[in-house]
């Protein structure tokens, strides 16, 4: 492959000029008397609220908040975008994070009028086209995961998870099942386990195999008339699809478990198979991953969770739902309440606005498209992960999904340097480290996940850039150089230790607070 | 291929040969054949051009009635029709905010990681407690992680909860009081006060209690806060953090725990989200405080930076033992806030907070003065918003003034055992009603009463 195409992937993590100055916080900027506000005109007289509310009540003194001019504060906002990483900017090959390009016409549809100036409490005569747009989100994302309906309203993954899992909860009361405990592989997202104690079961762990899977021996011995169920990754957090899904699925419903599918890796097998297929009950998937919705710098995300046919009953309320026919003979939409829902979820319907973009990008895509999306990640996965085979061996072999985990630990054995290390030289190279430390069945764990949007310069470029380190740990002198990365990046190693044991959270701490172990 | 995939045809032949397989369908030999779909099995509609996309979602926004000039909004209950700065559109919107993942590398992720710290700040005045983290999901969930920090912190699962909590925030506790074991014990308005005389049994280990409460009304905490400080109770204020520019705050007035949706600041009504959960806490509490905290630190050079901290509280460390499952969070929408309150500044949100208290003082009095059709529920004390008795059906008065160019504000209907607050109508007055608006609102009402 001898092309002359440039890489479009690497971000200059190099700030505009003079790299190593901090920015003041606003609070720093700010000059007693000044303001950016402005009001309308209204004409409603002034009232002074001690004339209704009690003085006690009231506060002594001003609220402070920050006093700056509209023309510094947009500076000191702009600067700090100046010093932060995006998709935008270039590849973010975060593992489990499926940081793909999140296009732009889904920006232009998540502001239209007549989608956001709507109050959620709005009269269901006036919300026909959000309960509509909500409905037919449902409609699509029930049939990607092969389930018979879905709610939309918890607002991230792990709110998913815990949604899922009370749904399981009150479906074994319902048939009047005592179950106490939800298996979970060692490999799973620190949420599950998380997530299974809040809903009251008991986290088990089941131990992987040597080949990275479940162990379906292993299964089998925790399973029993207390096992509530299981939640997978499916691929598995290692990148690897599960092969004995079939077996594991008629194991767990065989002593009347559930399976619970986290969606979370579900880029590499959408429109390929679906989760309903292999046998799971109950799915979550993250929109700001799979449908591609911006994740905000951590947040909003969307975590709507799809159940099959028995378990229906059991979704949150209320719930958008075609509710008859309009006298011109269109579908009258409104809110209705499953008869044994486990209740309400969000303050409101669900992150409304992420819905938009979500059911754009699946418009746009269509069924077998979202069959290529899926390719194509798995693709760039395999190329990347056999490209950097040389350097940085796999943790499992073969064939894998969306991403793959590679061990720096034999890196780590015969240079010193460790995965945070790769990771922190990466970003000189001008693209986003991958995840490290997870799994945490892996020593040394790099995981990889470049997702279908980066283009094969990209992906060159990205191999490049981590064969040069892997060279450059084999020399004393590179060995220092990686040990002080990120150097050219606006800050340098943070002590994050020292963040810890001496807490700054807020610009008013004085002296740092004493945080007891 | 299709999209948003870069890749040409020529390329994927390429990158298959590379890896020595001879269809793309092969990366997916792993997979049961019994159950993997060809391309074309899913039941959806054909993938359709941009354009094409966006004017089906037009379709969808064209069937809605938004809130307008001629849909005059005096809805309120927590989603609030606010004028929002064009720098904090301007600003919220730049995409190195929008298309960044969670600051796992701080090192690139200082915009994010710096904004968050003043937006923790910022919480923290607005609440009058020393710890705030880096945002929840919304008003709701935060009370929900409050309660679970109470429990976790003094073992005591009986949680008294007054109804002068918004009726959703109250169904999404117990929905999920359902997996914790928590013993949710909701306490009846009377008057639109909470009645805690009418709880029967001992002492519980947590009071949330709204401040103003979801009927805006502003109940004296005086009581509520001797009472829990006698019997070693923590307290929950879930207060309206505008309102803050006002009164004395959360802190100053004794909460354990404040937690707030923050919508009002520089967010749109967003048919209810996403939003933001503020959640705030005393500085003995930071071991149990649920979701990202962001503290300051150095790098190497000794130049000032940030990052996320006390990462062991987290569940991707703590994983079973954790006492909050929460990982992703709503950053975009705490950036925003943090944006429109700097922008408004010291003199604007008590210029804000003040205009939506004269707005709702002068619809007040409007309706007095304009006979007895509809008259105020309480005299109390409000800020921002308060309850209407109507003389016909709530829902029937909501409806006849769709079409007098009016959404009139939320029928209270479940909820509340005070018979006097169920079937009454929460208005809500922002700085964007103009005296005329507010003065034909009063008319309107009056016409549909007839």
């Amino acid at each position: 492959m001898n092309q002359i195409s440039q890489s479009g992937g690497r971000a200059s993590s190099i700030p505009l000029m003079d790299g190593h100055s901090s920015e003041p916080t606003i609070f720093e900027l700010s000059v007693p008397g000044r303001t950016a506000a402005s009001f309308r005109t209204t004409g409603v007289p002034v009232k002074d609220p001690s004339e209704t509310i009690p003085a006690l009540a009231l506060r002594d003194d001003d609220l402070d908040m920050p006093e700056v001019s509209e023309r510094d504060l947009v500076a000191h906002f702009t600067r700090l975008t100046h010093r932060q990483y995006s998709v935008d900017l270039g590849a973010y090959p975060l593992g489990s994070c499926t940081m793909k390009y999140n296009p732009k016409f889904a920006d232009v549809a998540a502001v239209m009028p007549g989608l956001t100036n709507v109050h959620p409490n709005q009269p269901e005569s006036t919300i026909q086209g959000w309960l509509e747009l909500m409905v037919t989100l449902e409609t699509y994302f029930s049939e990607i995961t092969g389930m018979a309906g879905a709610t939309l309203q918890p607002s991230a993954g792990a709110q998913g998870e815990l949604t899922g899992l009370l749904i399981m909860r009150a479906y074994h009361k319902d048939l009047g099942r005592q179950r106490k405990n939800v298996i979970i592989p060692d490999s799973a997202h620190g949420t599950n386990p998380a997530s299974v104690t809040l809903s009251g079961y008991h986290p088990v762990t089941v131990k992987s195999g040597p080949n990275g899977l479940v162990d379906l021996e292993a299964l089998r011995s925790h399973l029993d008339e207390d096992t509530a169920g299981i939640m997978l990754t499916n691929p598995n957090t290692l990148g690897l699809f599960e092969k004995e899904i079939l077996e594991i699925s008629r194991a767990v419903h065989d002593v009347g478990g559930l399976l619970y599918y986290d969606g979370a890796n579900l880029n590499a097998v959408m429109g390929v198979v679906r989760p309903g297929d292999m046998g799971f009950d109950i799915v979550h998937s993250n929109l700001h991953k799979t449908f591609a919705t911006p994740h905000g710098g951590g947040g909003p995300g969307s975590g709507p969770v799809a159940v099959s046919q028995r378990m229906l009953d059991f979704l949150p309320g209320p719930k958008p739902a075609a509710v008859g026919t309009n006298p011109n003979g269109t579908t009258r939409y409104g809110f209705v309440q499953p008869s044994k829902s486990i209740g309400r979820i969000h303050s409101f319907h669900g992150n409304s606005m992420v819905f938009v973009r979500a059911l754009a990008y699946m418009m746009y895509y269509g069924g077998e498209g979202l069959t290529e999306v899926a390719q194509a990640a798995v693709l760039n996965a395999n190329w990347l992960r056999e490209r950097i085979s040389g350097s940085y061996p796999t943790a499992y072999d073969g064939i894998c999904m969306h991403e793959f985990v590679v061990s720096a630990s034999q890196i780590k054995k015969e240079t010193g340097m460790r995965g945070l290390d790769i990771a922190k030289k990466l970003l000189e190279f001008g693209f986003h480290s991958p995840t490290v430390y997870f799994p945490l069945v892996v020593d040394e764990a790099l995981m990889f996940e470049p997702t279908e949007t980066e283009s094969l310069q990209t992906l060159q470029a990205l191999a490049e850039a981590l064969q040069q380190i892997a060279d450059m740990s084999r020399t004393d002198e590179g060995k220092v150089e990686i040990h002080k990365a990120p150097t050219q990046t606006p800050v340098t190693r943070l002590d994050e230790a020292r963040a810890a044991r001496t807490l700054i959270p807020t610009f008013d701490v004085s002296a740092s607070i004493n945080v007891k172990q | 291929m299709s999209g948003f995939i870069p890749h040409t045809t020529r390329e994927v032949e390429e990158m298959l040969s590379f890896l020595g397989l001879s269809s793309i369908e092969d990366l997916f030999n792993s997979i049961p054949a019994s159950i993997r779909l060809a391309k074309g099995d899913l039941n959806l509609p054909n993938g359709a051009s941009e354009p094409d996309v966006l004017n089906a979602i037009e379709g969808f926004a064209n069937s809605n009635r938004p809130v307008t000039n001629n849909l005059v909004c005096f809805a309120g209950g927590g989603a609030y029709d606010h004028d929002i700065s064009s720098a904090t559109k301007a600003l919220a919107s730049r995409s190195e905010f929008v298309t960044a993942y969670t600051p796992y590398q701080p090192e690139v992720a200082q915009g994010v990681l710096q904004a968050l710290f003043e937006y923790q700040t910022l919480v923290s005045r607005l609440s009058g407690l020393p710890i705030a983290n880096a945002s929840l999901y919304d008003g709701a969930s935060a009370l929900v992680e409050a309660i679970n920090l109470c429990a976790a912190q003094n073992k005591n699962h009986v949680i008294w909860m007054s109804q002068g909590i918004n009726p959703s925030f109250r169904t999404v506790v117990d929905t999920f009081a359902a997996g914790t074991g928590h013993e949710i014990i909701q306490v009846p308005l009377k008057k639109g006060l909470t009645d805690w005389t009418s709880t029967t049994g001992g002492p519980p280990g947590t009071m949330i209690i709204g401040y103003p409460n979801y009927l805006g009304i502003v109940e004296d905490l005086n009581p509520t806060i001797h009472f829990a400080v006698a019997n070693d109770i923590r307290v929950i204020i879930v207060y309206d953090p505008l309102a803050m520019a006002l009164l004395k705050s959360p802190g100053a007035v004794g909460a354990d725990v404040a937690v707030a949706e923050g919508q009002a600041f520089g967010t749109g009504l967003n048919f209810g989200g996403p939003y933001v959960g503020l959640f705030s806490t005393k500085n003995e509490y930071v071991r149990l405080l649920p979701g990202r905290l962001v503290g300051e630190t150095v790098d190497a050079n000794g130049q000032k930076g940030y990052v996320t901290t006390l990462r062991t509280r987290e569940q991707d460390i703590r994983r079973e033992k954790a006492s909050s499952n929460v990982c992703t969070n709503q950053t975009l929408i705490a950036i925003t806030a943090a944006i429109q309150l700097s922008w408004l500044g010291k003199s604007g949100i008590k210029e804000l907070a003040r205009r939506c208290y004269a707005g709702t003082e002068y619809l007040k009095k409007q309706l007095k003065e304009s006979g007895h059709a509809y008259s105020q529920f309480t005299d109390a004390p409000t800020v921002r918003e308060f309850a209407i008795r109507t003389p016909i059906a709530v829902e029937t008065v909501v409806e006849r003034m769709l079409e007098e160019g009016y959404l009139a504000g939320i029928p209270l209907r479940s909820g509340f055992e005070d018979s006097d607050v169920d079937g009454s109508l929460l208005v809500s007055v922002t700085e964007k009603r103009t005296a005329k608006e507010i003065e034909e609102f009063v008319n309107a009402l009056q016409r549909v009463a007839k």
